[in-house]
C-alpha cells in the first residue's frame, strides 16, 4: 500500500500543474494580429534594423501598434511600402533618401603608418593598438575595410587608396557602417545634399597638416565664404549644418586643402 | 538570520563553488550564449531569476509535500516537474504583462527551464538545509540567497567568457580549433583560475 502514496502525490502534483498551466495559457494568451504576418511578408526580410526595431518582425508589430511608420523602413521598395500602407489603411509619404558618407580622405599614399602592424587585418582590432591605430592621423580611416563586408547591400567597396567608397545607388542608409566604424567616420547625409567635409580630425591645424595633406586645418575660410551660416569650424574641424546648407559649393571653392568636397555620382 | 552566513554563502557560490567553473553545471548555455556580452548579460539575469524563484518554490514543495509523505527520494523528478511548469507559467505571465521584459528575458527562459545548474542549486539547497528530515531554522531565506548568488556566479562566468570570446573572434586561431574547441580550451583555463579559490585537492 505504501507505493500508492508517492504515486498519488506525484499524479496529483502533475495534474495540478497541468491544469494550472492550461488555465494560465487561456488566461494569459496573447492574441496576434493576422496583419502582422501579412506585413512581414511584404517587408524585405533583411533584418537590418535600420528602422530601429528588432528585425522585420519587430517592425511589422510596431506598425500595427502604431509605434512606427512605413517610411522608417528604408529598404522596402516604393511598391511594397504602398501595399503595406494599404494593409494598415494609412497614406504613404515620400521618404527623404539618405546615403552614408565617409568623412576622411587620407588614404594609403597620403597618410603614413606610425609603425609596422602585423595583427589581425581588422579595423576594430587595429584600433585597439597603441591608442588608436597605426596611422599618423588617429582620427582617420584605418583602411582594413571592416565596413565593407558589414554592408548588407554590398554598397561599400575598398578603393586602391584603401578607403571605403559608398555606392550611392546601392546604399540604403541602414546605419550599419556608421555603427561599425571604430573611428566613427560615416554619417548619413540626405541625397540632395552634395557638399561634405572629408575629414574628421580634431587636431590643431599644424598637427593635421603634418599628418595628412588633405585634412581640415581649421583655417575658417569656409565659414567666411558661406552666405547661409551653414558651416562652422568647431573644435578644429569644419562641420556642415545640413538644415541650412544649400549645396552652393562656395566653401568647396575656397577650401585650401580641398577637404570640403562635392559628392560624386549624384543620385536622383 | 545571520548576515555573516549569507556573506559566506555569497562568496562560496560566486567564487569558490562557482556553478560553471567549479561544479561544471550548466555548460550548455555557458558555451551557447556566450558569443556576445549583451545576450550573456540578459541570459545571466534570466538565470538569476529562474534560480531564485525555483529555490523558493522547491523549498516549499520539499518541506510541505515531499517530507510529510516521506518521499524525499523522488525530489529530482518532482523538482524537474515543478521548475518546468513554474518557468512555463512565468513565461506566459511576462509575455502578457510586459512585452519589453519578454523580449529581454523571455527568449532565454525556455533554454533554462530544466537546466542542470537550476536543478543543481535546488538539490544543493535540500542537501545543505535539510539534514535528517527537517528544515534548519532560517533555511528558507538561506536557500533563496544561495540560489540567488549561484545565479550571480553563473552570470559572472558567462560575462567573463563572452568578453574573452568577443576578443577571440579577432584572434588567429588554428583551423582545427576554431569555434567550440577553442571555447572549451578557454573555459578550462578559466576553470583552473577559479580552482585557485578553493585550492587543488588531489
Amino acid at each position: 500500500m505504501n507505493i500508492l502514496i508517492p504515486v498519488l502525490t506525484l499524479t496529483g502534483l502533475g495534474l495540478a500543474f497541468g491544469v494550472g498551466l492550461a488555465i494560465a495559457a487561456k488566461k494569459f494568451c496573447v492574441v496576434t494580429d493576422p496583419r502582422i504576418e501579412k506585413i512581414f511578408k511584404k517587408l524585405p526580410g533583411a533584418n537590418c534594423g535600420a528602422c530601429g526595431m528588432p528585425g522585420c518582425m519587430g517592425f511589422a508589430e510596431g506598425l500595427i501598434r502604431g509605434k512606427c511608420s512605413v517610411q522608417q523602413c528604408v529598404v522596402a521598395k516604393e511598391e511594397a511600402r504602398r501595399e503595406i500602407a494599404a494593409i494598415l489603411g494609412v497614406e504613404e509619404k515620400e521618404k527623404v533618401k539618405a546615403t552614408a558618407v565617409l568623412h576622411c580622405n587620407g588614404g594609403k599614399a597620403r597618410v603614413k603608418d606610425r609603425f609596422d602592424y602585423r595583427g589581425p587585418q581588422e579595423c576594430i582590432a587595429a584600433n585597439l593598438v597603441m591608442g588608436g591605430g597605426l596611422k599618423e592621423c588617429v582620427y582617420g580611416c584605418i583602411g582594413y575595410g571592416t565596413c565593407s563586408p558589414i554592408c548588407p547591400f554590398g554598397a561599400i567597396t575598398m578603393s586602391q587608396e584603401a578607403l571605403p567608397v559608398v555606392d550611392m545607388e546601392k546604399c540604403k542608409a541602414c546605419n550599419k557602417c556608421v555603427l561599425a566604424c571604430p573611428k566613427k567616420l560615416f554619417t548619413l547625409v540626405p541625397v540632395k545634399q552634395n557638399v561634405f567635409v572629408a575629414c574628421s580630425s580634431h587636431d590643431s591645424g599644424k598637427d593635421t597638416k603634418a599628418a595628412c595633406p588633405v585634412g581640415c586645418i581649421a583655417c575658417g575660410l569656409c565659414e567666411k565664404a558661406c552666405q547661409f551660416d551653414a558651416i562652422h569650424v568647431i573644435d578644429n574641424l569644419a562641420i556642415i549644418d545640413y538644415n541650412k546648407c544649400t549645396s552652393c559649393a562656395e566653401c568647396v571653392k575656397v577650401c585650401p586643402m580641398k577637404t570640403i568636397q562635392v559628392r560624386k555620382g549624384r543620385a536622383g | 538570520m545571520d548576515i555573516s552566513r549569507i556573506f559566506a554563502i555569497a562568496i562560496s557560490m560566486v567564487f569558490i563553488n562557482n556553478f560553471i567553473l567549479s561544479k561544471f553545471l550548466g555548460l550548455c548555455p555557458f558555451l551557447g550564449v556566450s558569443k556576445e556580452s549583451k545576450s550573456a548579460l540578459s541570459m545571466g539575469f534570466a538565470v538569476i531569476f529562474v534560480m531564485t524563484s525555483s529555490a523558493l518554490i522547491t523549498w516549499l514543495i520539499y518541506d510541505f509535500v515531499l517530507l510529510p509523505f516521506n518521499m524525499g527520494y523522488l525530489r529530482t523528478i518532482v523538482f524537474i516537474l515543478v521548475i518546468a511548469s513554474f518557468v512555463q507559467f512565468i513565461e506566459m505571465v511576462i509575455r502578457k504583462s510586459s512585452p519589453p521584459l519578454y523580449k529581454a528575458l523571455g527568449i532565454y527562459l525556455p533554454l533554462i527551464t530544466t537546466n542542470c545548474a537550476v536543478l543543481g542549486v535546488t538539490i544543493l539547497n535540500v542537501d545543505n538545509f535539510f539534514p535528517g528530515s527537517s528544515a534548519l531554522p532560517g533555511s528558507f531565506v538561506y536557500s533563496i540567497f544561495q540560489a540567488f548568488f549561484a545565479g550571480v556566479g553563473f552570470m559572472l562566468a558567462l560575462i567573463l567568457m563572452s568578453g574573452i570570446r568577443e576578443r577571440l573572434e579577432l584572434a588567429d586561431v588554428p583551423e582545427s580549433l576554431q569555434g567550440i574547441p577553442i571555447a572549451f580550451v578557454v573555459a578550462s583555463l578559466m576553470s583552473l583560475a577559479f580552482m585557485g579559490f578553493s585550492g587543488f585537492k588531489f
